[in-house]
């Protein structure tokens, strides 16, 4: 065997330490908007895994579309890797809103960002997001065991936009795909779309929370 | 050189980890403990380096009765703490005495374009078994092309003018409207020292 010497200070060549904590919150994946459609997440695709954690969480980062407040930022899930995006959902959506001019100021159950065994894009944000230079969404999706074959699959979003009408526009969305199917695939694009409409810049990223 | 032999329960003077491991994506960047404190800033720490930034916070305890706590942002190396801000705030809260329980928004804690100090929890008891607990995510503070997002959700003791307590959540949201990079941010209270309590801020990659 040849010997291995280290230096004190790296031990560069180590790629496993299976007993050294190494937090509990890992990153899977980030896709970046550019012109885009819809960014998806899909098991078995590109180190994505929806299998491995009892609790996935994604961030959003700037989402910013190409029109102005002509669509809100939405997800769907799948159960078939991508094939279609269509999972019944029950949701909830509350949103909070106050202008830039001091118009507004509220608190309002949302019935048109709601779905009863919909399934169309669960909305994220009620009002249209902004296409000014320097507006979009910014927030994070928590989703609950979605390889469960025994349960429906919880979920629980907040989002902040800058809204089309000089709005801050703060949503709480929750819900759940009613299926004991394996939730694989995650779809982000569009939702609410009066004129086509694509994500021009924006991050999403994807994340594991480990239960040990 | 030196023949360094490994000990295999203490590899106490690594610096680098490998690459090859991970460290977790949630980084604990900095941790400040209030001790009689008029303010506490963040000043270091904040850029381009994660996508978004959280702030933690354990029992914050007020010296003042019925003070507010809040905060605000800067740019650069300033220390005036007025970054202009439009905000929301909504409010759920149940009397100790089951006497009142609701869900509302309340204009008297949001913000049109103001560059005041923001309110993140109203009113808290300066009882001494009260406190304040909640996080503060902001989002892509160094970013030179969009407005700031953050969102904010506290719970605190509150207490009214008459003494009584309520558990009381605060919702807070909104964006700094600048595109200048944000790189520090400020805690006090509306009115007194915050007399204990701790806040910790980690960056998400």
């Amino acid at each position: 065997m040849a010997l291995v010497k280290y230096n004190n200070n790296s031990i560069s060549a180590v790629t496993s330490a299976a007993s050294i904590p190494s937090g509990a919150m890992t990153h899977i994946k980030t896709l970046t908007a550019s012109d885009s459609s819809s960014l998806r997440f899909v098991h078995g695709s590109a180190d994505v895994d929806f299998s491995s954690y009892p609790i996935y969480v994604f961030k959003f980062y700037n989402i910013h579309g190409s029109t102005d407040g002509e669509y809100t930022f939405g997800f769907q899930g799948s159960i078939d890797a991508g094939s279609n995006y269509n999972v019944a959902i029950t949701s909830t959506m509350i949103q909070s809103y106050h202008g830039e001019s001091d118009s507004g100021g509220a608190l309002i159950y949302y019935t048109g960002g709601d779905q009863a065994q919909g399934t169309s894009v669960q909305l994220l944000n009620a009002g249209g997001t902004g296409g000014d230079n320097d507006q979009s969404c910014s927030g994070e999706l928590w989703l609950f065991n979605p390889s469960s074959d025994t349960f429906v699959k919880h979920f629980m979003a907040v989002t902040n936009i800058s809204q089309d009408n000089d709005n801050s526009n703060n949503c709480y969305t929750a819900g759940y795909f009613n299926t004991t199917s394996d939730i694989d695939a995650m779809s982000f694009e569009p939702g609410r779309v009066s004129v086509s409409t694509v994500f021009q810049t924006g991050t999403i990223k994807m994340y594991g929370i480990k239960d040990s | 050189m030196a023949l360094n032999f490994a000990n295999n329960n203490s590899l106490s003077a690594i610096t680098t980890k490998p690459s090859g491991l991970s460290g977790g994506a949630m980084t604990l960047l900095s941790t400040q403990t209030a001790s009689s404190s008029s303010t506490i800033s963040f000043t270091s720490g904040i850029d381009d380096t994660y996508d978004e930034y959280v702030f933690k916070f354990y029992d914050i305890h007020p010296a003042t009765n019925r003070a507010t706590f809040q905060f605000q942002a800067d740019t650069g190396t300033n220390t005036s703490y007025n970054i202009t801000a439009t905000t929301t705030y909504f409010q759920s809260y149940h009397k100790e005495n089951d006497g009142s329980a609701a869900l509302g928004y309340n204009d008297s804690h949001d913000d049109a374009q103001s560059t005041s100090f923001l309110n993140l929890t109203v009113q808290n008891s300066n009882n001494n078994d009260s406190c304040a607990s909640g996080t503060l995510h902001i989002f892509n503070p160094s970013s030179s092309v969009f407005v700031k997002h953050f969102i904010g959700n506290f719970n605190h003791m509150y207490e009214e003018s008459g003494g009584d307590e309520y558990s009381w959540e605060n919702f807070k949201a909104g964006y700094f409207n600048t595109t200048t990079a944000l790189t520090r941010f400020q805690f006090k209270y509306s009115s007194g020292n915050i007399d204990s309590g701790v806040i910790k801020l980690y960056g998400i990659s």
